[in-house]
């Protein structure tokens, strides 16, 4: 099997401005957040976001980085509303394409299965519809008259899910409560990069977790990136759950353009993920001095 | 056992939404509406499913803030009986086996729903929630909502449809609308449901300590009003026992009833 063992920065070499990008997760839980840390040192803007949002919609809308979001919401769970993702609706910055959560997940469906849209009765009636132009209704072909909303193939050019587990061919494995719909991406996108807390061997996948925690298989992965603490601040258990303390420090950032200039020098504009985890782990040494 | 405060005889309101649903997903949205969830199946609906609101379905009665973090694990206490995780639920959602209770920033008299946002869609004044799976749970099974500020969610009409009400459905083609059902709506005054010929909304009981006239100040739409409004019953001996005692005593109910 290929050992598909990548960086970060690779990953990103690998996309360009304009792309429409898959992100994994759901909210503020297991998004692959080294990976938008990644996109967001290098100069890619113009990016068509696919979502489950949380705040790796919010970041990559504070940076300016996004043209367009099609999402089925945006939120970080603890704090309901994406404070950037607000200000990026409210000021109009950003093309909004929202779906229902489930009819989102007819579009992902869509794409792996490779037929033009999926038929659901979710949408109908609602300002979906309305504020969705380009969304078209079909009739039952069967006679019963039924109209339903025929929700678009979502076309990804890359995706990208953060698992608990990997091998270095690509073998991913989920050890939390939900895969969410990560598979789903993984197979609807072009390409997909999955960064995951450990690589393991391949023969120890079981010892970690059962085997119905296997759901992405190697056939839909091109690159593998070993990122501990890949998700921080989103929640990735049973590894680690989410940092509140700090979701609420960026959360607060969205109020204060000096706050977020800080955020920025603290937390983004550093070269790796290894200096990331480096400033954590000093802010922790902190934080415990200060408990004491 | 101390007088039912408002927030408890609220909380029973709610539960009432789920009589009768026999054997269904019983999905309430945020804290207060999972307790009166929890309210109908530890009392007169047992044979609801009601999961830890994150992805495990739990047998038994769990106190409101506690989740399955081993599922399996006995030393919780908690017995776990199913798993849906959110793709699940979606599944569930669109058979019809599931009764959702969501909140409502605006909400008109035939029951359409906002909380996606304020204003303009396109350039909102306010992005609030968005149309989250308002939807395509509206649109598939009985749904009911939690509106603890009436004054400030009853509207003439609303900014944005989220959930879609009878009038929006009713000019859907023959058949697409078939699913759709607003069981009920519970704000901090009175319980309302849409049992009129023409499915607008209607008062179904005052909450015991309000008057009339508070409702009707508080609802700037044409409601329809039956000649004699019953009083929302008080909860139970049993019933307060288990709001203060089993489901929520931590009192966390109380922090989202804004009177």
């Amino acid at each position: 099997m290929a050992d598909k063992r990548m960086t970060e920065d690779e990953v990103v070499a690998e996309l360009s401005s304009g792309m429409t990008i898959g992100i994994g997760g759901w909210g503020s839980r297991r998004k692959p957040m080294s990976l938008v840390r990644a996109m967001l040192r290098s100069d890619l803007t113009d990016l068509h976001v696919v979502s489950y949002g949380g705040p790796d919609v919010g970041l990559l809308c504070a940076a300016d980085r996004v043209r367009k979001i099609t999402y089925g919401f945006v939120s970080l769970d603890s704090i309901p509303l994406e404070p950037h993702f607000r200000i990026a609706r409210q000021t109009g910055s950003v093309d909004a394409r929202e779906f229902d959560e489930g009819a989102f997940y007819l579009g992902l469906l869509a794409a792996v299965h490779r037929v033009p849209f999926y038929p659901t009765r979710a949408g109908l009636g609602s300002d979906m519809l309305t504020y969705n132009p380009d969304l078209k209704t079909v009739t039952s072909p069967y006679g019963d008259g039924t109209e339903l909303v025929a929700v678009p193939a979502f076309d990804i050019d890359v995706s990208l899910v953060h698992m608990n587990r990997a091998d270095a061919a690509g073998n991913g494995q989920f050890l939390g409560p939900d895969l969410y719909f990560d598979d789903l991406f993984a197979m609807a996108a072009e390409r997909t990069f999955m960064s995951c807390e450990r690589v393991v061997a391949t023969e120890d996948l079981l010892q970690e977790g059962s085997v119905h925690t296997l759901k992405i298989p190697r056939l839909h992965t091109d690159g593998v990136v070993e990122a501990p603490g890949g998700a921080h601040f989103t929640e990735c258990p049973p590894d680690y759950g989410r940092d509140e303390a700090f979701q609420r420090e960026y959360a607060a950032t969205a109020r204060d353009p000096d706050a977020w200039t800080r955020f920025r020098a603290d937390w983004l504009d550093l070269p790796s993920h290894d200096a990331y985890r480096a400033r954590l782990a000093e802010r922790e040494h902190k934080t415990a001095g200060a408990d004491r | 056992m101390s007088e039912a405060a408002i927030d408890e005889i609220c909380l029973v309101a709610l539960a009432e939404a789920f009589r009768g649903d026999g054997e269904l997903l019983c999905h309430p949205m945020g804290p207060f509406p999972v307790a009166a969830g929890r309210l109908a199946r530890a009392s007169f609906e047992p044979d609801l499913m009601l999961t830890d609101t994150i992805a495990y379905a739990v047998a038994g009665t769990l106190a409101l803030g506690a989740t399955v973090t081993r599922p399996g694990a006995a030393d919780e206490g908690i017995v776990v009986e199913g798993y849906l995780p959110f793709r699940t639920v979606f599944d569930q959602a669109w058979s019809g086996h599931r009764h959702v209770v969501m909140g409502a920033s605006q909400i008109d008299r035939h029951g359409n729903q906002n909380f996606a946002a304020i204003g303009d869609y396109r350039k909102p004044k306010a992005q609030l929630l968005g149309l989250r799976g308002a939807p395509g749970n509206v649109i598939n099974h009985t749904t009911s909502y939690w509106i603890p500020s009436q004054a400030r969610a009853f509207v003439e009409s609303v900014d944005v449809v989220s959930g879609p009400g009878y009038d929006r459905v009713a000019a859907l083609p023959e058949g697409s609308g078939r699913y759709h059902e607003i069981r009920r709506v519970v704000t901090e005054l009175a319980a309302y449901d849409f049992e009129t010929p023409d499915r607008t909304m209607r008062l179904r009981s005052v909450h015991p300590g309000v008057s009339l006239d508070a409702v009707l100040a508080a609802t700037p739409f044409e409601l329809a009003v039956p000649e004699d409004v019953p009083a929302s019953r008080l909860p139970t001996a049993e019933e307060l026992h288990l709001i203060r005692e089993v489901i929520d005593p931590k009192g966390i109910r109380k922090h989202e009833f804004r009177s």
